[in-house]
């Protein structure tokens, strides 16, 4: 019954950010919302994270074979690259690797320069 | 006896699931005793199906009639990845100036490295605008691409590449690059390779997941706001 509850309580924010996706003009999925209204959800303590631990634990686990299905639909636009594919291949394969570098290093280097000036600034006092 | 277990294929409700199912345990058992990072339950699931599909000359609608209750669950999915985010908020509130400058640097280097690679490749417009949202999560790229006048079919198709790549190849590159801090690993990755690749940060460990799904959330956004500019661009 628990678990009854917990998956009900999801279901609602899904469905209110589709409601929001729908209402609103913005090409943002429901999704998006869904995690922005449960945040604030739980950030203003509506919601107590115990009350879906379990299911939403479950559901963030099994996430990856949620994708199986509209992977698997992909043949069918396969038509569409089929002249280039070689280029559309390298481009994304290439510019994910970039993309992942550039976000991993801006982030780490301001969060060591910023450390280190803490550091300064304790043996500076 | 081949058109019964043909028709029989093409009925049945629990067909789908199970090659999804059934797959993607093979993938995590292939996983297991080989070990490589290639054999990845997500894309070994993939393929197996398309080619159990194609073997046995089902149609994608009988297999996806099954196969979408699966999938079904992937909105409420996306949708707790509040819960680590919100755990994780103290990391987030103490590093925020790196958190917000990492995931603006993704944004922006992601569309600036497409459009050097389709200049260089000599692609058109509506290639250039197909690719520019790649990087984020499948239903707002889709949006984007739309809005921008690009292949939405052939926009889907990379974005789902880009996501299994950040995925397979994630834990490793960042060591390869020397990314080792929790946070910096947790935005690279959501901002490279949105929800696939948070899949993969969130077996990495709880700050690294939850990171990557702030970094979906904040990179799509900023995407919808500034792909327009760069479409303008070539």
């Amino acid at each position: 019954m628990r678990y009854v509850i917990q998956l009900f309580i999801i279901i609602c924010f899904s469905f209110v950010g589709e409601i929001l996706h729908e209402v609103l003009p913005f090409p943002i999925p429901a999704s998006i919302y869904g995690i922005v209204l449960l945040f604030l959800a739980l950030e203003l303590k509506v919601l107590k994270v115990a009350q879906i631990r379990e299911v939403s634990t479950t559901l963030i686990i099994s996430m990856p074979v949620m994708f199986v299905p509209p992977a698997v639909g992909l043949i069918s636009s396969w038509e569409n690259v089929r002249d280039n594919w070689a280029e559309y291949l390298f481009i994304t394969l290439a510019t994910t690797f970039v993309v992942m570098a550039i976000a991993g290093w801006t982030t780490q280097w301001i969060i060591i320069w910023r450390r280190n000036r803490k550091k300064q600034e304790k043996r500076n006092n | 006896m081949e058109t019964i277990m043909h028709n029989f294929l093409a009925e049945s409700v629990y067909m789908g699931v199970i090659l999804t199912l059934g797959t993607y345990c093979m993938g995590l058992w292939l996983k297991k005793i080989t070990g490589w990072a290639l054999v990845n339950p997500l894309l070994v699931s993939i393929l197996l199906s398309i080619a159990f599909l194609w073997a046995t000359d089902t149609s994608y609608e009988s297999y996806s009639e099954g196969a979408n209750v699966i999938s079904y669950l992937l909105t409420p999915a996306t949708v707790c990845l509040a819960v680590p985010l919100y755990e994780q908020i103290e990391h987030l509130k103490r590093n925020y100036h790196a958190v917000a400058t990492g995931i603006t640097a993704g944004v922006l280097g992601s569309m600036t490295s497409i459009l050097g690679m389709v200049l260089l490749l000599g692609m058109d417009h509506q290639a250039y605008v197909t690719l520019l949202p790649k990087s984020i999560t499948t239903a707002i790229g889709m949006g984007v691409s739309e809005e921008l006048g690009g292949n939405v079919p052939v926009t889907i198709l990379v974005i789902v590449i880009t996501g299994i790549t950040g995925n397979i190849f994630a834990e490793k590159f960042l060591r390869f690059v020397k990314v080792n801090e929790p946070i910096a690993k947790g935005i690279a990755i959501g901002s490279a390779s949105h929800v696939i690749g948070t899949a993969k940060a969130m077996e990495m460990g709880q700050t690294e997941g939850a990171m990557s799904s702030l970094a979906i959330v904040t990179s799509g956004v900023l995407t919808v706001i500034t792909a327009s500019l760069f479409a303008q661009l070539a």
